[in-house]
């Protein structure tokens, strides 16, 4: 999981003039030339700003993220899903640790972002923002909302930032993994008894909605996306990863008989494109800003979890010791 | 051999580890480091994988199959140790318990590694290589945190002296304590816990805690014939929560 930092917000791209043209023209022919731009290497402050917004926010998508499913780790049915569970959210925790360390390599530092991240200011993938009501829910997150993040992150991983894009390269193997899981488990309850038929299927239809949001906003709403898409930091538009998305997984959905809770869901065959009822932008905007079903809990865990193990920190730390950024 | 002295102490190791497991994975997304996140959902992997190990065991001694032994007994069918249930509680008590849990588990592996009674013994060589990163794990936090700041050194102190007598439970003797140790299966309690002690001294040695005093405190026993704390139906009922909907579904 969980990708997609950038959707939701974007930095302003109006105050270009105050870097040195020249650096600033070699920057953007090394990136058309498809090279990777290092930690050390000279890089705009927008540049700079962007990828830690974006890497920040993907790595706390990561630690949320974890949440929703994490609950249902104690509650997994048989050993088989207990311990496939447990795999699947320890890596996403993983991938938060190594996102982290990426987004360190821009100069900020974990300990800062996890402040941000309980204070507000910086924000994580939205969906997260709803809750796993059953097994079923988690199911779903881990099979479409892990084939959503997929979706984002390939793209991505074509990113200009090496740190960024290494990671996630290694972040997409494991996630192909849990796709797998997903994908598994929803098979065993779409074709299990008429009890787990009626889970899914209850899940799919809370969880719909929230998934069609998240890609971000349509492409006619989001704005200063072209500086970005040339540096090679967004490397697809979100209504592209929506419709790539559709394509893979609804068919699949279809398959395992169950239905999408969207009467306008279906492909135009002239155009190649999926048609479907646009989703519900306002509330979007207002979950995103905080008033969401999980809002307040999610941050308040995150919270309780900082504020217990601070101690532990505090411990660790050697006055000694100089800051160093890791190596990504 | 008698085969009801085996059933009882794999009961034992499996329990024990499906427990410990269970409350470690609950650290998942709660540690106070992200690499201690990691940690504990990793040794709850091993631990719940080992469990599955010795409930396999088990079903080929003729007992139900691991799904219905692990998730549809109640607390007082269970013979794990009272230690292991007890809950996380914060994170100074969650690394006592692993620290004074897996250094006498990785005794009883390697003295099962050598049993007389080999599939125990095929099970306990292919797994003690995992149980001794989880003391290494243990031992090396443990030194850390034991030696830093007073606060800390407090809390693992704390910790220490709650969890000591329920330590010692975990080595309360079956009442085929004898059998095992004549058929040559492993030690008995008693061994492990002698060298259990030499062990987690010379850990202690090396912080700034110290070990209560063994001889003032009563055991906890119980959890190995089934009498348990308030804490351990509660975790039961929670593991079964979705495999009860329908116990002969496929999840």
């Amino acid at each position: 999981m969980y990708g997609g930092g950038n959707v939701f917000e974007a930095t302003k791209f109006d105050n270009l003039q105050t870097e040195d043209p020249a650096k600033l023209a070699e920057f953007e022919a090394r990136i058309a030339r498809g090279e990777k731009i290092e930690p050390n290497d000279w890089m705009p402050e927008l540049y700079r700003k962007q990828l830690i917004r974006m890497i920040e926010q993907h790595a706390h998508s990561e630690i949320i993220g974890a949440l929703p499913e994490g609950t249902w780790i104690t509650r997994a049915p048989g050993f088989r899903r207990k311990m496939a569970q447990m795999a699947k959210v320890q890596d996403e925790v993983g991938h938060a640790q190594l996102l982290y360390s990426a987004a360190e390599t821009l100069g900020k530092t974990r300990e800062q972002m996890l402040t941000d991240l309980i204070n507000g200011k910086s924000k994580y993938s939205n969906v997260f923002n709803y809750p796993a009501f059953t097994w079923a829910d988690s199911n779903i997150i881990s099979w479409l909302i892990d084939a959503g993040a997929i979706v984002n992150q390939m793209a991505n991983a074509k990113g200009s930032y090496g740190p960024y894009s290494r990671a996630l390269e290694r972040i997409c193997a494991e996630e192909a993994f849990h796709l797998k899981y997903g994908h598994d488990a929803v098979v065993h309850m779409a074709t299990g008894t008429p009890k787990q038929r009626e889970m899914i299927q209850a899940a799919l239809n809370r969880w719909w909605p929230p998934i069609m949001t998240f890609f971000g906003p349509s492409d006619k709403m989001s704005t200063h996306t072209e500086t970005l898409m040339r540096w090679k930091v967004k490397m697809a538009s979100n209504d592209e990863c929506r419709q790539q998305f559709l394509d893979m997984y609804v068919p699949k959905i279809w398959e395992l008989g169950l239905t999408v809770p969207d009467p306008k869901l279906k492909k135009n065959m002239e155009t190649g494109q999926w048609e479907y009822t646009e989703p519900d932008w306002d509330e979007f905007k207002r979950v995103i800003n905080g008033d969401g079903p999980c809002n307040a809990e999610r941050l308040a865990v995150r919270r309780t979890a900082e504020e217990r193990g601070a101690w532990v920190r505090r411990a660790l730390l050697n006055p000694k010791a100089k800051y160093v950024k890791p190596l990504a | 051999m008698n085969e009801l002295a085996i059933k009882d102490l794999l009961y034992k190791l499996a329990d024990d580890q499906l427990i410990l497991g269970h409350r470690n994975s609950e650290w998942t997304g709660f540690g106070p480091i992200l690499e201690e996140d990691i940690a504990f959902s990793s040794m709850a992997q091993d631990k719940i994988g080992h469990s599955l190990a010795f409930y396999t065991l088990l079903q080929e001694l003729g007992e139900a199959d691991p799904d219905t032994v692990a998730f549809t007994r109640n607390a007082n069918q269970f013979h794990n140790s009272q230690l292991v249930e007890l809950p996380n509680g914060e994170y100074d008590f969650s690394l006592i318990r692993h620290f004074l849990y897996d250094n006498a588990e990785i005794i009883r592996f390697e003295m099962l590694s050598q049993s007389s009674y080999e599939p125990i013994a095929k099970v306990a060589t292919k797994l003690k290589g995992e149980v001794k990163y989880h003391v290494l794990h243990a031992n090396t936090w443990i030194k850390n945190l034991g030696t830093s700041t007073e606060e800390a050194i407090l809390r693992l102190q704390a910790s220490l002296n709650e969890a000591i007598p329920y330590a010692l439970g975990m080595f309360e003797p079956s009442q085929y304590e004898q059998e095992l140790i004549e058929a040559g299966v492993y030690a008995g309690e008693e061994a492990v816990k002698v060298e259990w002690l030499k062990r987690i001294q010379a850990v202690i040695e090396k912080t700034d805690l110290k070990l209560p005093d063994l001889n003032t405190i009563e055991p906890k026993f119980g959890g190995r014939h089934g009498e348990h704390t308030e804490h351990l139906q509660p975790l039961l009922d929670e593991m079964a929560e979705v495999f009860k909907i329908d116990p002969t579904a496929e999840w």
